[in-house]
């Protein structure tokens, strides 16, 4: 039985990249290198005024200093950051309405199952698109202003909005906060803006997509949230990109601030590249993202199902500043073929009766390693915080991995805890009794991996929720025989 | 429908099944009593194809079809159905959705249409009132938290939902109130009323006196050692089951 299993996984290896292909459009791209003229001349094209270039160049200074970081379970050649290209975008600019957005890249949104035309809307779903270094087009934009709600690209709101980028940029992720966070605040390009006035509730889903198409480029994009007082908003993420034989990098920065009474819930399906059977390709994700529960009885829920990419690096994390906050964290993370997951949370309760909840689902296949990293830190003054964390990884063959490393600090003695963690292998008596019942193994696989997923599938809106049992059916078709 | 001729299954490496010879015709129920340990669940796994259980030696025909070597798969899909003594949980799948994975795999194995979704549950409201279960069983993971009888009746609502042409029912008896039994005893009649043929694996002659079965068989040591009607159930319950070793 054994023997069969590692042959059919074997042969789930040559599986298809649905999203691998490549655009072929008229592009700007910058010449490889990093260094202060690179920047600044990111910043002109951009027309940002003095302030943030300086903040870029602020930036940057930190990061020569610093040092890729190097706890993380997962192993990669050096990146070199000098033979990277900073900016890549297509040439058209074609900002003002659909009609002016270059149709190659529209068809690729299209091919992608993401419709930016609005007559063919997601049904309630606002769509920002950015394409390499630039945010192409955003759907519904006049629809939501009725609303009050600003969606636009970051760039627009650097324009339009100077005011709320210089106040909350960089106020929960500090560009001096880590390596990847720093050399995004140098070098980044695009993203999208949201911001959420004082007691509305966004009446559209908000969904950002991002697609890397260039070669030899780094995506680093930043994404800014704000819900101001006793607002809500929904926001969801979507990442892929070709297939190519050199790996490449993304480094986003995500920060959310959430005031008095404000909810914000972020949902991300990661399904970058992945590289090949040999582990050959694939993207290199290092993502910042943090949430602010700034005001009393605010939330901030993160939910993630990541199946993409080489290497995910990735910690959404949620400081509970208020009192009476609370912080959420439901990830799924998926890896196969030579993929490497270092993934989990940072859970920080620093008001009152604070409470966060973590549940983190690891799915290893083929010679996938999967690592869950999480943190609890309970502050002095955070009396009757109250954290759940419960970890459970699945095993699928005999050549992954799956790690667990929780890490809680508690300085405040009404604090309670409560951890679970369980690892088992894809259990054959399972399998055995859906096959019994004539349910073949794919099927069965594809079954228990998503009755594993469910408390975390239950979190994500519906049309994702559909998508992220979709993309693991695909995912693991033929892991196990 | 089923003829097995000199079984002999191993489990690692040790030998559980010492030649095994059984018949049972279309429509009949057969009954195979033996302590604990004697191979009988050993048999029903073997018959479910579960690769754990090796067969060395012997073959099973399943109407003139050589199954020895088929998939657990392959053999439900022909319409071979266990109700396990211990039925595995797998939480998160709800038994609507399993349940209606399976009928449709049987259904396309046929070359039919997929069950719909309001048909399904016509369905399964008919045969879980006659189980005396309630309509959110439908909602619940699989044997996820279920009580022992729970299971059991699980077991028998798969059986009755899939109708297979044999079902072997491995001590699905143990661990029911007398309540629980005779609901249990009667899906089973209602199985057996359609053509199928039944075996019934168990302890005690308690469930067999509500079934009535056509043969029952004594299993000691891996073997087969004397074959006949309810009075042996009835004497193996008084005398037990020295008296047939050797």
């Amino acid at each position: 039985m054994i023997d069969k299993n590692q042959q059919i996984i074997d042969k789930n290896l040559d599986q298809e990249y649905k999203y691998g292909f490549t655009t072929d459009v008229e592009q700007i791209k910058f010449e490889p290198g990093l260094n202060e003229e690179v920047i600044a001349k990111l910043s002109n094209i951009k027309n940002e005024p003095k302030w943030l270039l300086d903040w870029r160049l602020k930036a940057y200074e930190n990061w020569q200093k610093m040092k890729e970081p190097k706890w993380a379970n997962i192993n990669y050649e050096p990146i070199d950051y000098q033979a990277l290209s900073y900016y890549a975008a297509p040439k058209k600019k074609s900002k003002k309405s659909l009609d002016e957005v270059d149709p190659e890249i529209l068809e690729t949104y299209n091919k992608l199952g993401i419709s930016l035309d609005e007559q063919k809307k997601l049904e309630g779903v606002a769509v920002d698109a950015v394409f390499d270094s630039v945010s192409v087009a955003t759907t519904f934009k006049d629809e939501l202003s009725k609303h009050g709600v600003i969606f636009c690209s970051f760039s627009e709101a650097v324009q339009e909005h100077p005011d709320l980028i210089k106040k909350y940029l960089g106020s929960v992720i500090p560009y001096t906060d880590n390596y990847f966070a720093a050399l995004n605040s140098a070098v980044f390009s695009d993203g999208s803006f949201v911001y959420i006035p004082k007691n509305v509730k966004c009446p559209l889903e908000l969904s950002t997509y991002f697609r890397i198409n260039a070669s030899n480029t780094g995506q680093f994009e930043r994404t800014l949230i704000i819900a101001d007082e006793g607002s809500e908003v929904s926001y969801l993420e979507g990442c892929t990109a070709p297939m190519r034989d050199e790996n490449q990098l993304h480094a986003a920065c995500v920060e959310l601030i959430a005031h008095e009474d404000a909810t914000i819930k972020y949902s991300t399906i990661q399904n970058w590249y992945s590289g090949n059977e040999n582990g050959e390709g694939g993207i290199y994700n290092f993502v910042t993202k943090r949430g602010k529960c700034a005001g009393d009885r605010s939330k901030i829920s993160w939910t993630q199902v990541e199946t993409g990419s080489a290497i995910t690096w990735k910690y959404p994390s949620v400081i509970m500043q208020g009192d009476d906050s609370v912080g959420e964290f439901y990830s799924v993370a998926i890896t196969k073929n030579k993929q490497q997951a270092d993934t989990g949370t940072k859970m920080i309760h620093m008001g009152k009766n604070t409470k966060s909840t973590i549940i983190s689902k690891g799915i290893s296949a083929g010679e996938g390693q999967n690592t869950y990293r999480g943190g609890v830190k309970i502050l002095k003054n955070a009396d009757n915080a109250r954290n759940f964390s419960q970890c459970d990884s699945i095993l699928i063959g005999d050549k992954c991995g799956a790690h667990t490393f929780p890490y809680i600090d508690v300085k405040n003695q009404t604090a309670q805890m409560e951890h679970e963690a369980t690892t088992s292998n894809i259990g054959e008596d399972q399998l055995f009794y859906c096959n019994q019942r004539g349910i073949n193994l794919d099927d069965a696989v594809s079954m228990i991996v998503n009755g594993f997923c469910k408390e975390v599938f239950e979190e994500l809106p519906m049309e994702f929720a559909v998508e992220a049992k979709q993309l693991i059916e695909v995912t693991l078709e033929n892991s196990v025989g | 429908m089923i003829d097995i001729k000199n079984l002999k299954v191993s489990v690692e490496e040790k030998e559980i099944l010492k030649g095994i010879n059984l018949e049972i015709p279309e429509g009949e129920v057969h009954a195979i009593m033996g302590r604990n340990g004697s191979g009988k669940s050993t048999l029903a796994n073997t018959l479910a194809g579960n690769e754990k259980f090796e067969v060395t030696d012997g073959l099973i025909h399943m109407n003139g079809l050589d199954i020895t070597e088929m998939s657990a798969e392959n053999r439900s899909l022909n319409g071979i159905f266990v109700c396990f003594q211990y039925p595995v949980a797998i939480p998160g799948v709800s038994m609507a959705y399993f349940l209606r994975a399976a009928i449709n795999a049987h259904l396309e194995n046929q070359g039919k249409e997929e069950m719909d979704a309001l048909e399904f549950l016509n369905q399964s409201k008919e045969i879980l009132k006659k189980l005396n279960l309630d309509d959110s069983f439908l909602k619940r993971s699989i044997n996820d938290g279920f009580s022992g009888g729970e299971k059991k009746k699980s077991e028998i609502f798969q059986l009755l939902s899939l109708n297979p042409k044999f079902a072997i029912l491995d001590e699905t008896d143990s661990g029911l109130d007398i309540d629980a039994l005779k609901i249990v005893a009667d899906g089973v009649k209602e199985f057996n009323g359609k053509k199928n043929s039944t075996l019934i694996i168990t302890h005690y002659e308690r469930l067999l006196e509500y079934i009535n079965p056509d043969v029952v068989h004594i299993m000691i040591d891996g073997k087969i050692v004397k074959s006949g009607d309810m009075k042996l159930a009835r004497q193996v319950e008084e005398k037990g089951y020295s008296w047939l070793a050797k």
